[in-house]
């Protein structure tokens, strides 16, 4: 019991950097999702194969490499030298918005078309169409999708470790290797699951109050 | 009044209709019948901005319609044959939605008027209710109170007894001949015959009357 009262505070401080990285994503990332999904329906050939490549290129190659390619990869190659905080959040609001774009494209072909003649023809334009008549449904109809991810991007947020950021993983990894046990690792893994059952039985609670229609 | 003139449509090189001409006098009733798969719909769609026509013109109350689909204009009320209700909104918000943001009234406005539609349709006691809390033919009067709301030149049916049983289709006569003596101009297409007979005005047989 010592030992955890001992180890704690240097994983909560790991905590703290773990939660910067996933709130910090969360809030860029799902408005960039839904701006994304809106651009794939462009009706710009470039806009939409500029998305397509973007999202081709996000969700088919490691995320730990893009960290890897954002921190380094940029300052190597003399475009930008990021901090590595921010290097870490921008990766993975560019990942996640990505993903988040596809959940949202599905969401919005599950409209039915009924929806968009009836906002035309009372006159509303594209974005009140959006803002008040799909974009409720979409959300709707995504959520379970979207809390899918929200659960990854808690775990995945350990991968910022790649850059040296002192996250809850890297303050566990740490631990381990100086003190030959493995609690560090049971208090982690114990911290992980805690957070994303809080989250899950947050996602469903959101999920029970937008199911007031049908 | 509607007047069209001279309306063309073509799909995939094959003529819908030609030299489509009709006239609809103010707080008239134009019904449009003929089998399914003629281009009544269509016809309805191109009246409503949702199609484009290849050729023609429509006057609404002096004023030319756009046929273009990009047209933004509230000038044709739409009940639709599936209705195309907001599902996440109450009956009261699916009337007042349109008017609050499209045309930017205020609240006491849009309230008082929804309530005096909700009543002369008869659906007060349906105002806090949702779309798929409701029977077809309400959802029908909800979304004739819907389209009212926006103060149309005209209304026009797709198919509005489609799905509704006897009783329900005597009251959706009701409301159109309601309609009809405040002044409201209509028309209804439709493939149900006796229906079709039940309504007075003018009947335009899409099957033998129009040009291909």
């Amino acid at each position: 019991m010592d030992y955890i009262y001992q180890v704690l505070p240097s994983l909560l401080d790991g905590l703290k950097m773990t939660l910067g990285v996933f709130i910090l994503t969360l809030l860029f990332s799902l408005p960039l999702g839904i701006v994304v999904a809106i651009l794939q329906k462009s009706s710009l050939r470039i806009i939409r194969w500029i998305v397509d490549v973007y999202i081709t290129i996000m969700r088919g190659t490691p995320l730990l490499l893009q960290i890897v390619f954002v921190y380094y990869g940029l300052s190597l190659a003399n475009i930008v030298t990021l901090p590595r905080f921010e290097a870490a959040v921008f990766t993975f609001v560019l990942n996640y918005a990505a993903y988040f774009a596809e959940i949202f494209r599905g969401g919005m072909q599950s409209v039915a078309q009924g929806q968009y003649d009836g906002a035309k023809v009372l006159g509303f334009n594209r974005l009140q169409t959006l803002r008040y008549i799909t974009l409720p449904q979409v959300v709707k109809t995504v959520m379970p999708s979207v809390g899918n991810e929200v659960i990854n991007l808690v775990k995945d947020t350990s991968l910022v470790y790649v850059i040296g950021l002192g996250d809850m993983m890297r303050a566990g990894n740490i631990a381990v290797a100086r003190d030959v046990t493995l609690i560090p690792y049971l208090l982690v893994g114990a911290m992980y699951l805690l957070f994303t059952i809080m989250l899950t039985v947050g996602m469903r609670s959101i999920e029970k109050r937008l199911n007031y229609y049908r | 009044m509607l007047t069209i003139k001279n309306l063309k449509k073509t799909y995939n090189q094959k003529t819908i209709f030609k030299n489509l001409n009709l006239t609809v006098p103010n707080g008239g009733i134009l019904t449009v019948v003929g089998p399914s798969g003629i281009g009544k719909t269509t016809f309805l769609n191109i009246l409503a901005g949702l199609t484009s026509a290849d050729a023609g013109k429509i006057i609404l109350d002096g004023k030319q319609l756009e046929l273009d689909p990009r047209r933004k204009s509230t000038d044709v009320g739409v009940i639709f044959q599936d209705f195309n209700l907001f599902l996440q909104y109450t009956v009261t918000e699916n009337v007042t939605l349109a008017p609050k943001v499209v045309k930017k009234e205020r609240p006491s406005q849009y309230q008082k008027q929804s309530d005096q539609l909700l009543a002369e349709l008869d659906l007060s006691d349906k105002k806090d209710s949702y779309p798929f809390q409701l029977s077809g033919g309400q959802k029908q009067r909800v979304s004739i109170a819907r389209a009212l709301a926006m103060n149309p030149g005209i209304l026009a049916y797709d198919e509005p007894t489609s799905g509704l049983d006897k009783k329900a289709t005597e009251r959706v006569t009701e409301v159109i001949q309601k309609l009809q003596q405040r002044g409201v101009t209509q028309i209804v297409v439709t493939h149900d015959l006796p229906f079709a007979k039940s309504l007075t005005g003018e009947v335009l047989d899409f099957g033998k009357d129009v040009e291909r």
